[in-house]
């Protein structure tokens, strides 16, 4: 990466920057680093039997179920993003929003919907016996749902949103100039999104994979369900039933060097590119779809849209509503609102630190700063109950020092002032889900040619002002966009969300877990269905201004701030 | 006013906010690894009989850990757990005191409570045989032994070989005929699944109802929440579907295995918490406890619910010790992997 400043200037203010951004930085990165220190303490050594069972089994579990949601989410998700963006076809405005909305819906979730759809007593299968008179299960086959495929299914239906949204971000910032050029030299619209539009796309579309693939990697409620035993299945099992919580670690920590290596290769595929918005498209060109065609491209982005978000909503709010009298409870109204004000907490915060190291790591792209960062985000790939215990280590630790210190020194006892209370939830959240927002906001800040940082410098605004009356329009949509997905995770987190909280305190997604945990599915639909309703507010208010403002947004800034370069 | 009684003074005040939410006059904190929804009615009624509120913590895994990383200045005051090996495991961390309490041991039959009263059983269940009423004659399957037996080949279901309930059947075997024959056996069940294990006890009887297998292992409530589950009327057939079989009543009897409590050793309401304790092993409690998850009391002489009488009576109850299942679980654990059981 080519340095914004001169190493002269870096050498002067370097210390401003890179002290608080690293102390973040390690400070964020607290859970991951408890757990690799539970890593060098296992119970016994785990990899002999693990090696000689069924190491193989979770291994190769682990990688079909990767390579298929990946494939499949970034299929679905950089497919659709290209649509809205950049063809008119009928619903497209509909779908530039709504395209999101299934990311609203928990996994395991969604999971329980299409089980209780498809499996041999749902409806879709006695529909069909009764159709063709068939007797048991043995007059005919059926895809078991509960299997590898059905859990890629699930799992791409959900997570696809995140391709969708950063790719659809990407579109949006690429100046329409360059595709214009493209075309002008003979590329037909094809070849100007493969050979164009698409690598340079590839910054953001490589993060919203890697979001998707940690999220693959840490789920465990959805794989447990469908008896897909990947890693995270090992390491609960080696943490419960053998009592190996340091074996466990170092299973989950094994995870991680997996998605390190990951990141690491795709970042070498494209060391030596780099592209900066140089222009902003003003007048967004797209392609006008007409007959077969146009109905194609409807008919794609209305099935992503039917089946992650319609049928779940329909089983959900079916099972709410024959129920409704006898589970609800005024206690909703406190649990939502529990839910949203500590999403709302969280999405916030992860979105300030993750601009601060985003920004941070910009200025000075010094080795310290860039390896605390990327270990940062390395929460996002941990099994949620695993990171949980990461972040009960150092809070509890510190509740404790200080209570002795207090007793020692003045002889008062305080207990527990972080652990145990609504801190070590937001805690837990900012985390687990930095990666997400860090990530957006740093494919969004690449793509600002340092050109602009020097010129706003040389005129005299400091590295503040800078972030301030520079950056923080130009990556809005990244901003957005990261603090949007960042509620919405939030919203749906359950592993932490339950081991960490108060006595008494619930959010939807525990509310539901108590029940959904026994296969209720029919206690648990009204919590479902608020958790989604209620992520689905920021869904439609921040994607719908998120599109178009921030390509007015940069029209405007880079006219006004153009002369002066 | 020097600084260090100003600040003195400041995190006393701190210190009253957070002291507020711990220990307040009259209360209990729980950490639950039962649903709230089971235990509620019963926490209930004790605050309305003592006028102690109760607090509860709920979740699935990892309440061990946080207690133990809490250690001294951890609020709660009771963990109550759904089975034997969450107990087992607080023994080995340390992070339990013993009770000496007359009610409770005049309560607590013996092999449901440690020896030292750091942990006491407070409902039992059995680990049954589920078998169609169609394809299984009664009489055609009578012990866990059985099921290795080369002609259910194809015929039965089970969840995951990993799940506590599955381990503690598991370890029993072992106890009981070794490791080597164990995993001999494990083996030869392993053979006769009809799908790869998954799913809770619930969906091994909605299979065999649907024809997928006739045998599966399940737990005893389990019966009891679907033959009454009117919201769910497809639960009801479900039920009707199977027989349920006790295994090994002519010889040591069905496994056993509780749900339980322990006192934290640094448990800030002590007393209060052995007042619950005491009244959850009590007559009313443990009707009521049993009752709402058709599980059985462990006080002797407790009236069953009507429905337990109905489809179950009295049975011969394996009496293996909970100490002994419970360090045979890792070994179960090893051999459920070296048999491949779950893939």
């Amino acid at each position: 990466m080519t340095p914004v400043f001169s190493p002269s200037r870096r050498r002067s203010s370097g210390l401003r920057w890179i002290l608080p951004v690293s102390t973040i930085a390690l400070l964020v990165a607290l859970p991951v680093l408890s757990i690799f220190w539970l890593a060098l303490f296992p119970e016994e050594n785990i990899w002999p039997h693990l090696l000689d069972t069924v190491l193989f089994h979770y291994i190769s579990a682990t990688l079909v179920l990767a390579f298929g949601v990946g494939l499949f989410t970034l299929l679905a998700g950089v497919g659709s993003a290209w649509l809205v963006t950049m063809c008119r076809f009928p619903g497209r405005r509909f779908f530039e929003w709504a395209l999101l909305l299934p990311f609203a819906v928990p996994a395991y979730v969604i999971a329980y919907v299409y089980t209780d759809l498809l499996e041999y007593a749902g409806p879709v299968q006695k529909l069909l016996r009764d159709w063709f008179g068939w007797q048991t299960s043995r007059d005919y086959w059926f895809p078991e749902i509960r299997s590898m495929g059905g859990a890629i299914a699930m799992l791409s239906l959900v997570l696809y949103p995140y391709v969708y949204m950063l790719a659809r971000a990407a579109f949006i910032e690429q100046c329409g100039s360059i595709r214009a050029a493209s075309r002008s030299l003979g590329c037909t619209p094809w070849q100007s999104f493969v050979r164009v539009s698409l690598p340079m796309a590839r910054p953001a579309i490589a993060v919203g994979l890697s979001l998707v693939l940690m999220e693959t990697l840490n789920d465990f409620g959805t794989v447990d369900f469908f008896a897909v035993r990947t890693l995270s299945v090992g390491i609960y099992d080696t943490w419960l039933s053998r009592g190996n919580l340091g074996g466990a670690a170092q299973i989950a920590c094994s995870t991680l060097v997996f998605v390190v290596l990951l990141i690491a290769l795709e970042r070498m595929g494209r060391a030596r590119q780099r592209h900066f918005v140089q222009s902003p498209s003003r007048s967004r060109d797209s392609y006008r779809l007409r007959g077969w065609r146009a109905a194609l491209a409807s008919a794609c982005c209305g099935l992503l849209l039917l089946c992650g978000f319609g049928v779940p909503l329909l089983v959900l709010g079916g099972y709410a509503l024959a129920n409704f009298a006898s589970y609800w409870t005024d206690d909703f109204f406190t649990i939502a609102l529990n839910s949203l004000l500590l999403s709302a907490t969280a999405a916030l915060i992860t979105a300030l630190l993750g601009l601060l190291l985003a920004y941070g790591k910009r200025l000075y792209p010094v080795r310290l700063v860039k390896s605390l960062v990327g270990f940062a985000k390395l929460g996002y790939a941990m099994p949620g109950a695993v990171m949980a215990i990461g972040v009960l280590i150092p809070l509890a630790a510190f509740d404790n020092a200080l209570d002795a210190w207090l007793r020692a020194q003045f002889d008062i006892s305080i207990g527990l002032l972080l652990s145990g209370s609504v801190f070590a939830i937001v805690f837990a959240y900012t985390a687990r889900f930095l990666a997400v927002s860090a990530g957006a906001i740093e494919s969004s800040l690449d793509k600002v040619t340092p050109s602009m940082d020097r010129a706003s410098r040389s005129l005299g605004r400091n590295s503040w002002q800078t972030l301030w009356a520079v950056h923080l329009p130009l990556v809005r949509a990244g901003l957005l966009s990261g603090a949007l997905v960042v509620f919405v995770d939030c919203m749906k987190e359950l592993p932490a969300t339950l081991l960490l909280r108060p006595f008494g305190f619930d959010t939807l997604a525990t509310y539901i877990y108590q029940f959904a945990s026994d296969e209720m599915l029919e206690r648990s639909a009204l919590g479902a269905l608020m958790i989604v309703l209620v992520g689905l507010l920021p869904v439609i208010l921040l994607s719908r201004s998120m599109g178009r403002r921030s390509g007015e947004a940069q029209a405007e800034l880079i006219e006004s701030e153009a002369p002066a370069l | 006013m020097d600084i260090r009684s100003l600040f003195r003074t400041a995190v006393a005040v701190t210190g009253l906010f957070a002291a507020t939410a711990t220990v307040a006059a009259e209360q209990v904190n729980i950490y639950s690894y039962r649903q709230p929804f089971l235990i509620e009615p019963v926490l209930d009624k004790f605050t309305e009989e003592t006028g102690i509120e109760t607090k509860v913590v709920y979740a699935g895994k990892g309440l061990n850990e946080r207690l133990q990383r809490e250690g001294r200045n951890s609020p709660a005051d009771l963990v109550l757990t759904s089975n034997t090996s969450s107990l087992m495991d607080l023994l080995a961390k340390d992070l339990t005191q013993p009770v000496q309490s007359d009610v409770l041991e005049k309560n607590i039959p013996a092999q449901f409570r440690d020896e030292a009263g750091n942990w006491f059983g407070l409902t039992t269940r059995a680990r049954l045989i589920y078998a169609s009423k169609d394809r299984v004659k009664p009489g055609e399957i009578t012990r866990y032994e059985q099921l290795a037996d080369p002609k259910w080949k194809g015929r039965i279901c089970t969840r995951s070989g990993k799940h506590p309930y599955n381990l503690s059947l598991f370890a029993s075997m072992i106890a009981h005929h070794g490791e080597a024959e164990t995993k001999k056996w494990l083996e030869g069940v392993k053979a006769n699944l009809a799908r790869k294990p998954q799913g809770n006890d619930r969906a091994q009887v909605k299979a065999i109802s649907e024809g997928v297998c006739d045998l599966s292992l399940g737990n005893s409530y389990y019966f009891g929440n679907m033959i009454t589950n009117t919201e769910q009327p497809e639960q009801i057939e479900w039920a009707k579907s199977v027989n349920l079989v006790f295994p090994n009543q002519q010889d040591r009897g069905t496994h056993m295995f509780i749900s339980g409590a322990a006192l934290t050793k640094h448990a800030p309401n002590r007393d209060n918490a052995i007042k619950l304790l005491e009244f959850l092993s009590g007559p009313e409690a443990q009707y009521l406890y049993a009752e709402k998850n058709f599980e059985f009391p462990v006080r002797p002489g407790t009236p069953r619910s009507d429905l337990i009488n109905q489809y179950m009576g009295e049975f011969k109850e394996d009496d293996l010790s909970l100490t002994e299942i419970g360090s045979h679980v890792p070994a179960a654990s090893r051999l459920v992997d070296e048999v491949g059981f779950d893939f």
